[in-house]
């Protein structure tokens, strides 16, 4: 436990006095803004429309402007996600750092778990930065709570699995140009295999779609916690971690 | 303190280390010696517990690498060829993660940083960040890395390459200051190092154990018996002939056999050597002054490191563009 905090620690400290982390902090903020603007103005007119009509109740601020907006920046952690994990272990093996943590008293695992740990505290903390925009929506509106909580831990499972991937693709070269581009095609693909369930419905349509990330997220940014998709995100990551020990053990009999 | 049985390592096609075996004993600094792609560093990754040996067996402070690997790493300090260093740490930041990597903690990790930064020589750039420290400060930083939890072994892997001259006296100074607390092996492919640093040597050439005995004892081995440098010149700048000096020199008890280095109608210079167990030095003076010479120099040639290891590496002194250190130090010894 104690070893897994002290790489946590160093990984948190080399984002935070490199601009890494606040570049990805800006950008991810940036980006979320734009989509709670869009969604925020999508909904008012909506809703003005809806009134002049004179039809319908009153409507929910969480089917329209928070499980869009969870489901769009599910999609955009994609994009962040490989620029996370790319430095983990490739920049270890470039610089021979590595050769420091394998000689030391501390197992494998304990490293990896550290460095995985690190990059999702980093996401926690772009979703957190986050919550300003929804600090407006609670100020104004009056949206249930427990969607978003349940939509946010969605999130972070999510983002958990590939960055578990990407930790494991980051141990596989020296280079992090490599890790990066490898991890920013896995998670594309992982995205678009869900495509196939809109114009196929044999059975493996239905496995590619079953192994798309983003099928798995739905179910959370409803607000619903379905434990298939639970199951989905925590075998990812520990799938991912496993994958990764074992390829830091084999770097030691092939190299 | 350190054991190796029938070590082998073998790459897909490769074999970088073949069939080594050798002890260390506890306080010695081992010099380990070997042309470049010899396989030292090699093994001493296996003996760091980074690689596994494809054979044989590595004790380390009474642990086997493979079977006990954790108490192994406990035990050694480790510095690689390239200081395992974060540039964007600060040194002290640096040290005292590498000391709680090894299990420091508290007041005692606080004490040991400052002590081995002090040690180290990098105490008045501890606020400094790495990256903008010069090759022998980074040296430094990784040596102050590698003592930082007082382990059993030190494992140096070529400590003072790329530094200079003044720097590379530090290092060796320091490294001589660990011993006795601390098992020292450095590998190395200068020569003058071992010479100056090391009790024991172990030399190792494409990856096979060439010779492991005690600096003193290597000299001794290559050239069994005594070899002495001897000018002579004519009393009062008087000519004297060459040959005629040999002649006499050839004469004295116990000499085998006379080579001229240089000669002018002052001074020649020869190399004496003697037959195995005699002493020559007394005879050898008496019997220049004895002729009317004078005896202006006298001296013990012995083999300095650089041709043992030439001549048990089989590499030719005179075709094999060996790895050379700078010339003054290849200079082995002064009139005794």
């Amino acid at each position: 436990m104690r070893n897994i905090w002290i790489i946590l620690k160093k990984e948190l400290d080399s984002y935070f006095v490199s601009p890494v982390a606040y570049l990805l902090l800006t950008m991810f903020g940036l980006i979320f803004g734009f989509f709670f603007w869009n969604s925020v103005s999508y909904f008012v007119i909506m809703g003005l429309e809806s009134q002049m009509r004179g039809g319908g109740g009153p409507m929910s601020v969480n089917e329209y402007v928070i499980r869009p907006l969870l489901s769009n920046v599910s999609v955009v952690g994609l994009f962040f996600i490989p620029m996370m994990t790319m430095r983990l272990f490739a920049e270890e093996k470039r610089t021979g750092t590595i050769e420091l943590l394998a000689t030391s008293p501390i197992r494998d695992i304990e490293v990896i778990i550290g460095k995985w740990l690190a990059a999702v505290t980093l996401y926690a903390c772009m979703l957190l930065f986050t919550a300003i925009n929804f600090a407006f929506l609670f100020r104004y509106g009056n949206p249930d709570w427990k969607p978003l909580v349940v939509g946010y831990l969605g999130l972070l499972l999510q983002a958990g699995g590939l960055l578990a991937l990407g930790t494991l693709i980051s141990t596989m070269t020296k280079n992090q140009i490599i890790a990066g581009a490898a991890t920013f095609g896995v998670c594309l693909m992982l995205w678009v295999l869900e495509w196939v369930s809109g114009y196929e419905t044999a059975a493996w349509a239905k496995v590619l779609a079953y192994l798309s990330v983003i099928t798995h997220f739905e179910s959370f940014a409803k607000g619903v916690i379905d434990s298939k998709d639970l199951v989905f995100y925590v075998s990812m990551i520990f799938l991912g971690l496993f994958l990764t020990a074992r390829s830091m053990e084999s770097l030691r009999w092939r190299s | 303190m350190i054991s190796v049985q029938g070590l082998s390592k073998r790459y897909a096609r490769t074999v970088a280390v073949d069939n080594i075996s050798f002890e260390v004993q506890k306080g010695q600094i081992v010099g380990f010696l070997g042309p470049n792609g010899a396989g030292k560093t090699t093994t001493m990754r296996i003996l760091t517990c980074f690689l596994p040996p494809t054979t044989g067996s590595a004790q380390v402070a009474g642990f086997d690498v493979l079977e006990a690997p954790m108490e192994v790493k406990k035990r050694i300090g480790y510095l690689p060829e390239t200081p395992p260093v974060y540039p964007e740490m600060e040194v002290g930041e640096y040290v005292s993660f590498v000391g709680k990597l090894k299990g420091l903690s508290g007041a005692n990790l606080r004490k040991r940083v400052d002590e081995v930064c002090e040690r180290c020589a990098v105490a008045d750039v501890q606020k400094k960040l790495i990256g903008k420290l010069s090759k022998g400060y980074r040296q430094r930083v990784g040596l102050a890395q590698a003592i930082i939890h007082n382990p059993d072994v030190l494992i140096l892997d070529e400590p003072t390459a790329g530094l200079d001259p003044k720097q590379i006296n530090e290092t060796r100074d320091l490294i001589k200051s660990l011993a006795g607390d601390h098992t020292i092996i450095l590998s190395t492919h200068i020569l003058p190092e071992v010479e100056q640093t090391c009790e024991q040597v172990i030399i190792i050439s494409k990856g096979k154990l060439v010779a492991t005995d005690s600096v003193h004892n290597l000299q001794n081995r290559a050239r069994g018996a005594e070899s002495v440098v001897v000018e002579v010149a004519g009393r009062d700048g008087t000519e004297i002939e060459e040959g005629a000096v040999r002649r006499k020199l050839e004469q004295v008890a116990g000499v085998s056999r006379v080579l001229v280095h240089q000669s002018s109608t002052e001074r020649a210079t020869f190399e004496v050597e003697s037959l195995k167990d005699k002493f020559i030095r007394g005879d050898l003076a008496r019997a220049v002054v004895e002729a009317g010479w004078n005896l202006n120099e006298l001296r013990p040639a012995s083999m300095s490191l650089e041709e043992i290891f030439l001549q048990l590496t089989g590499s030719d002194p005179a075709k094999g563009p060996a790895p050379l250190p700078p010339a003054e130090e290849n200079v082995p010894e002064v009139n005794q």
